[in-house]
């Protein structure tokens, strides 16, 4: 079937390919606008029942249309703009953080062949996007031209940075075992069952046969460790600094309305879809099912989509039930704790992959 | 077709770009336009097939370097007059500089247009960019890569050094000293009568 698509692409004329390219990648970010209108009511609804409360329940049956209620009330409310802001860049930030945290989805493999850009480095690119996503916070927290805003920008400015380095070195293990940098066939060498994942590497028939079992610990810290540094990176709660109530009103975001918060808002909860969606390609085996036999009928998508949905329910736990971290304790955790544990992950893995690997 | 339009496109904005950088008037915006040139310079190199120099370009100079720039200038409280009171009295440095500039990059077009004819030949079309790039850095120039590491090193610790002050008399958290207490050691119970308080 991989096979047939991309001859089908090749066939194309320049033309209908820009087209039909246009059309697909339309069709993608409409549906997954639509999916996360209803992740963003999945995360109230488990914040609500971890503090026993309803969550949102009166617009659609069980609260299913809030979501969209809460859209026609964000576009429809006035935009204001602050007299003493920088016009341009204040409205231009919101747009950022929106269209990176698109872009990045651009190289996400959600089944066999179903991928926009099937490129060579696509960890590469998804790091480099994730990077510019950066720029929306400070630019929309320096052009607020307001104190709170600012402080908010700043913090999130040197979060980002510094867990970004910590979760390149984890990513980094991963393409070692791999020996790609390609997301499509990073999933396709965790294919075979729950075991070889590289979340779970204990299958003792696998690459490197039974010392997959000294790998199976160190692997299985990195995917705890990526998982909390992508907390960090997205801005989620315990980490979600730039925008704590409790000290910065709503940090960056203290001056934007309606719209232009909506944008920021959406940005952030598909940066957080698309951690999810690297979790699960990087450590929890893509598309392939948890068991290798008997499940054939089940398309792979449903798999992805299971995983991708299990990462983010954790992403929602921990914001209801896990404290915030103070400012000092999380640079403490990511530069002295983070960093030279997947420091010593890469040089340990990298040694197992030379010594014992096929040549990788 | 398409990519000389995008050619053009990607030139266009990026020499554009660079001279908004220093006729922007606010130095934010100059740091958005320099944003803006680099990630012309990664489309221009993605043309060329070089995609893995393009997305390091953007991670490494987009995503870490001019986010400190952004960072600095921001915090920074620039004062316009007294800016443009010292343009004169520095103009014949900066046209000196200027001038050398402009020699170098005539220089270097000139022997792009009468010199020698060279062009890179692809050696290997089989291997990817990054594989490329590996093999050539970790083997022929291993010792060169390894020495600009080592310089990245020393210029890391001495800012750190520049920077670490040890000062007396401030309270200090200690983690491992927080986290190894027992509930024996960090708890008392005390049973109170009533309207007595803790004596």
């Amino acid at each position: 079937m991989t096979m047939s698509l991309i001859q089908f692409w090749s066939d194309l004329s320049p033309l209908a390919w820009f087209g039909l390219k246009f059309a697909q990648v339309g069709g993608f970010v409409l549906i997954l606008s639509v999916i996360l209108a209803f992740l963003i009511l999945m995360d109230r609804k488990v914040w609500a029942a971890v503090q026993m409360r309803r969550g949102p329940n009166v617009v659609g049956p069980f609260g299913l249309l809030q979501s969209f209620a809460d859209l026609l009330k964000f576009v429809f409310k006035e935009i204001i703009i602050p007299s003493g802001s920088d016009k341009g860049l204040f409205i231009l930030a919101p747009i950022i953080t929106l269209v990176m945290a698109f872009l990045a989805w651009a190289v996400v493999p959600i089944a066999p062949g179903w991928v926009m850009s099937d490129i060579n480095i696509g960890v590469l690119y998804v790091l480099a996007i994730s990077s510019l996503g950066v720029y929306g916070i400070i630019i929309g927290g320096w052009a607020s031209n307001s104190k709170y805003p600012f402080m908010g920008a700043l913090r999130s400015a040197a979060q980002m940075i510094s867990y970004e380095v910590s979760i390149g070195f984890i990513i980094l293990t991963v393409i070692f075992l791999s020996g790609s940098m390609n997301l499509s066939s990073i999933v396709d060498t965790q294919a075979g069952g729950l075991f070889n994942w590289n979340m779970f590497r204990l299958n003792p028939m696998g690459e490197y046969g039974i010392w997959n079992i000294l790998l199976f610990p160190i692997m299985f810290y990195m995917g705890i460790m990526f998982f909390i540094s992508a907390l960090a990176e997205t801005n989620r709660p315990p980490f979600d600094l730039p925008e704590a109530e409790s000290e910065l009103v709503a940090g960056f975001m203290v001056e934007y309305s309606s719209t232009p918060y909506l944008l920021f808002m959406f940005g952030e909860y598909l940066n957080m879809t698309l951690m999810c969606a690297m979790f699960t390609i990087l450590f929890l085996g893509g598309w392939h099912a948890p068991v290798d036999i008997g499940v054939q009928f089940v398309p792979p998508v449903f798999w992805f989509t299971l995983k991708c949905l299990f990462m983010f329910f954790m992403f929602a736990m921990v914001k209801a039930i896990v404290p915030r971290y103070r400012y000092d304790q999380l640079m403490r955790l990511g530069w002295k704790v983070f960093l030279p544990t997947s420091l010593a992950a890469v040089v340990i893995v990298s040694t197992f992959v030379v010594f014992l690997g096929g040549g990788a | 077709m398409l990519t000389v339009i995008s050619f053009y496109l990607l030139a266009f904005v990026a020499v554009a770009a660079a001279f908004m950088v220093i006729a922007a008037r606010n130095p934010v915006h100059s740091v958005m336009y320099l944003i803006l040139t680099f990630f012309s310079a990664a489309g221009l190199f993605i043309l060329m097939g070089a995609e893995f120099l393009a997305l390091l370009l953007v991670m490494v100079y987009v995503g870490a370097v001019a986010v400190l720039f952004l960072f600095v200038v921001m915090m920074l409280d620039v004062d316009f007059v007294e800016m443009k009171q010292g343009f004169l009295n520095n103009i014949g440095f900066g046209l000196l500089v200027a001038g050398i500039l402009l020699l170098e990059m005539i220089m270097v077009g000139a022997t792009y247009v009468w010199g020698d004819k060279t062009t890179v030949v692809v050696r290997d079309t089989e291997v990817s960019n990054i594989e490329a790039f590996g093999r050539v850095l970790y083997t022929d120039y291993a010792g060169v890569f390894e020495a600009a590491g080592f310089v990245l090193l020393v210029a890391m610790i001495g800012a750190i050094v520049l920077t670490l002050r040890d000062r007396d008399g401030v309270r200090k958290q200690d983690a491992m000293k927080q986290m190894s207490r027992t509930k024996e050691t960090g708890m008392e119970m005390v049973d109170i009568e009533p309207g007595q308080g803790i004596g």
